[in-house]
């Protein structure tokens, strides 16, 4: 496998066909390893914070609930569902990043790319400028349904033309919208001097999530999840190229509507419970590509798994870096990532 | 891309018209707006004062409002605008990737740093700041390029795009991370101004900017039009333009290092206006095909109109106070840009 990369002289390709085949047994491992690594994180996460908690008594919480007892609480109020949130969010970004990345065939790509982060930018500044008093749900409702709009403008735009959404149509029409409703949201949130609570929101964080945001919020990523699993092969297809998949016989309209709204639903989801922390979307797909290949059947499942992994991680380094204040999420994900991203992007396979 | 239908010496006279139409269109606009612009603002001058004044009839104060105030901020939102713009062509051109922009070479993230850093230390309203801001934010954009190029570079193989596209961004992300990590120790003036520098509000905007922006871009924009055909070779491929008989690392790196100083030179005085680089590229494109003989210049104009417009705007909209102008330039730019998506074949 790493044969034929460190040959000196190679003149760089940027598709490496010979690169083809994937590695299942890389994903098998990836899945089973990451999941447990995950529920170790997770575990280990729970036992971290202002207050120490010994992990039997995790345990104790869990299994043998006790309301009296404050550690119990703690861990069943505060911690575990923000372990859980962390975990999701994290699957999420990761799976929306690898759909995109795959449609698109850009390694650009990510959920931010549908209009998502700016139209729920766009909707939180009008109610932090307008509706001051909304609560912390209503908000979440209001972020989701700008993350809509976005991704509705965008696709709509892209597919007004005849011949429909074409991925160079699609990542341009998403970049201008982009743009447009993140400078109508910077006007808004300048002229209402609301600018540094919209910046509070969307650094991105998982501290505040609740039960209640994750009943509303879970249902939503889990089945999205899901059908990003059954499209997965279409993705694999689609990563090919438009006229490929549509010469090998794909409906790749029904396709890309079909991706199109399972990004939706995981971002969308994750951006309006913890703001963007978008950079998960974009690297955990390269890192799963790298390990596992280009088949995205593989290449799914194991960003949801790594990506969990990383944001879980990540969240308890915003919590034990520089205690008692947290770190921005956003943050320590491109603290990580970033050095990890670039030592990637030195190797040369096939990246997409 | 598409192969004409028509006969070929007809294509080519039609297209030649019709650049040519949309490149004197533009003058035209930019022309329109420079008078328009000159005559907008917070204190009114009739047009007959302005005409006076531009000819030396003024009164102090008029003299003061034209000359001292309006003008050079004109000039300087058309400088930024060509400049810009041209850096974001040459950008696309070299990774051929549709979404890079100047930002992609860490202009904007590391200016923005540089920014951040200095407000933290010496606050938002220090003296120092009008005249060493531009320059530090210079240097932070340059050494952003610079790690970014040499994070990229491999002796074998030079800069391949797609290294430099995901350098970029993982570049990108991370100095914006530090950035997030400042920005929340800032207090709430501090906090205005770097969020008011973010949005692209052109502060530099006297003439000794001009003074210090022209020699780069007079420098700059002619060389980068002379290298139109080494664009046009670059865009179809590192393989074909090897097989063309490019020399491809050396073209490549000359273009980039072009790009990085136009971009890093308008981003110090502007502010982060990154919108202009990714739209006006694909804005001339869109209107005049994809050859850089024509692209470039059609690019440069466009950028320069959507800025002047943008900022003519900019500054009457709210009165009286203003927008930044880079929010007022996506405003303006991504609709007509998203009309021409829609619209055109290709």
């Amino acid at each position: 496998m790493t044969k034929h990369i460190n040959e000196p002289a190679r003149p760089v390709q940027e598709i490496q066909t010979g690169e083809r085949e994937s590695r299942a047994w890389a994903a098998w491992l990836i899945i089973v390893l990451g999941l447990g690594l995950l529920v170790l994180a997770m575990a280990f996460s729970i036992t971290k914070g202002a207050a120490e908690i010994p992990l039997k008594t995790v345990w104790d919480a869990l299994f043998h609930f006790n309301p009296e007892d404050t550690h119990h609480l703690i861990i069943m109020d505060l911690r575990l569902p923000r372990v859980v949130a962390s975990a999701l969010v994290g699957a999420a970004f990761a799976v929306a990043g690898a759909v995109m990345q795959g449609v698109t065939r850009n390694p650009m790509a990510d959920s931010g790319l549908m209009g998502l982060n700016a139209g729920a930018g766009f909707v939180l500044s009008i109610c932090f400028a307008f509706f001051p008093g909304l609560s912390y749900i209503q908000l979440i409702l209001f972020s989701f349904l700008g993350s809509a709009m976005g991704a509705g403008l965008t696709y709509g735009i892209a597919s007004l033309r005849r011949g429909g959404a074409t991925p160079m149509r699609l990542v341009l029409a998403g970049a201008a919208v982009g743009a447009l409703l993140a400078a109508l949201s910077q006007g808004i949130a300048l002229y209402f001097d609301v600018a540094q609570s919209i910046m509070f929101w969307t650094a991105g964080g998982v501290a505040a999530s609740s039960w209640a945001q994750l009943r509303i919020m879970a249902p939503w990523i889990a089945a999205a999840l899901l059908g990003a699993v059954v499209l997965s092969r279409s993705v694999s297809v689609m990563s090919l190229g438009d006229d490929v998949a549509k010469g090998l016989g794909l409906n790749t309209m029904l396709v890309k509507a079909l991706c199109a709204a399972v990004v939706l639903m995981l971002a969308g989801a994750s951006v309006a419970v913890v703001g963007a922390v978008g950079f998960v979307g974009l690297i955990v797909p390269h890192l799963a590509r790298f390990l596992v290949g280009v088949d995205y059947r593989w290449i799914i499942p194991s960003s949801a798994v790594l990506g969990s992994l990383l944001v879980v991680l990540a969240d308890l380094g915003a919590r034990t870096l520089n205690p008692p204040f947290e770190t921005p999420l956003g943050a320590v994900i491109a603290l990580v990532g970033v050095p990890f991203f670039l030592y990637l992007a030195r190797r040369e396979r096939r990246v997409l | 891309m598409n192969v004409p239908r028509i006969k070929n010496e007809e294509y080519k006279r039609k297209t030649v018209v019709r650049n040519t139409g949309v490149l004197l269109a533009f003058s035209v606009l930019l022309i329109l707006s420079f008078v328009v612009s000159m005559n907008t603002g917070y204190s009114k001058l009739s047009p007959m004062d302005t005409l006076r004044t531009l000819f030396g009839g003024g009164t102090v104060k008029e003299e003061l409002i034209l000359f001292g105030f309006r003008l050079p901020r004109i000039v300087i939102s058309m400088l930024i605008g060509a400049g810009l713009a041209l850096s974001g062509c040459i950008i696309q051109g070299v990774t051929r990737n549709p979404l890079a922009d100047p930002g992609l070479l860490g202009i904007n993230a590391g200016a923005g740093l540089i920014v951040i850093l200095f407000v933290l230390f010496f606050g938002a309203q220090s003296f120092l700041s009008v005249f060493t801001l531009p320059f530090l934010a210079l240097l932070g954009a340059g050494a952003a390029a610079l790690a970014i190029y040499a994070l990229a570079y491999k002796r074998q193989s030079g800069i391949a795009p797609l290294r430099l596209i995901l350098t970029g961004v993982a570049v990108q992300a991370g100095v914006s991370a530090l950035t997030t990590v400042l920005v929340v120790k800032l207090d709430e003036m501090q906090f205005d101004f770097v969020a008011s520098w973010q949005a692209g509000s052109i502060w530099g905007s006297n003439w000794r900017f001009v003074l210090a922006l022209l020699p780069w871009l007079l420098v700059l924009v002619p060389y980068v039009l002379t290298k139109a055909r080494a664009l046009d070779v670059l865009s179809l491929g590192d393989d074909i333009a090897c097989g063309l008989g490019a020399s491809v690392e050396r073209e490549r790196r000359r273009l980039l290092i072009a790009a990085v100083a136009l971009a890093a030179s308008c981003v110090a005085v502007s502010g982060s206006i990154s919108f202009v680089g990714l739209i006006a590229p694909h804005l001339a494109r869109r209107l005049v095909g994809p050859r850089h003989r024509v692209l470039l210049p059609a690019c440069a104009l466009a950028g320069a109109v959507l800025v002047s417009v943008s900022d003519t705007v900019a500054r009457v909209i709210i009165q009286p106070s203003e927008l930044p102008t880079g929010i007022m330039v996506a405003i303006i730019g991504a609709p007509y840009f998203l009309y021409l998506l829609i619209k055109s074949r290709q």
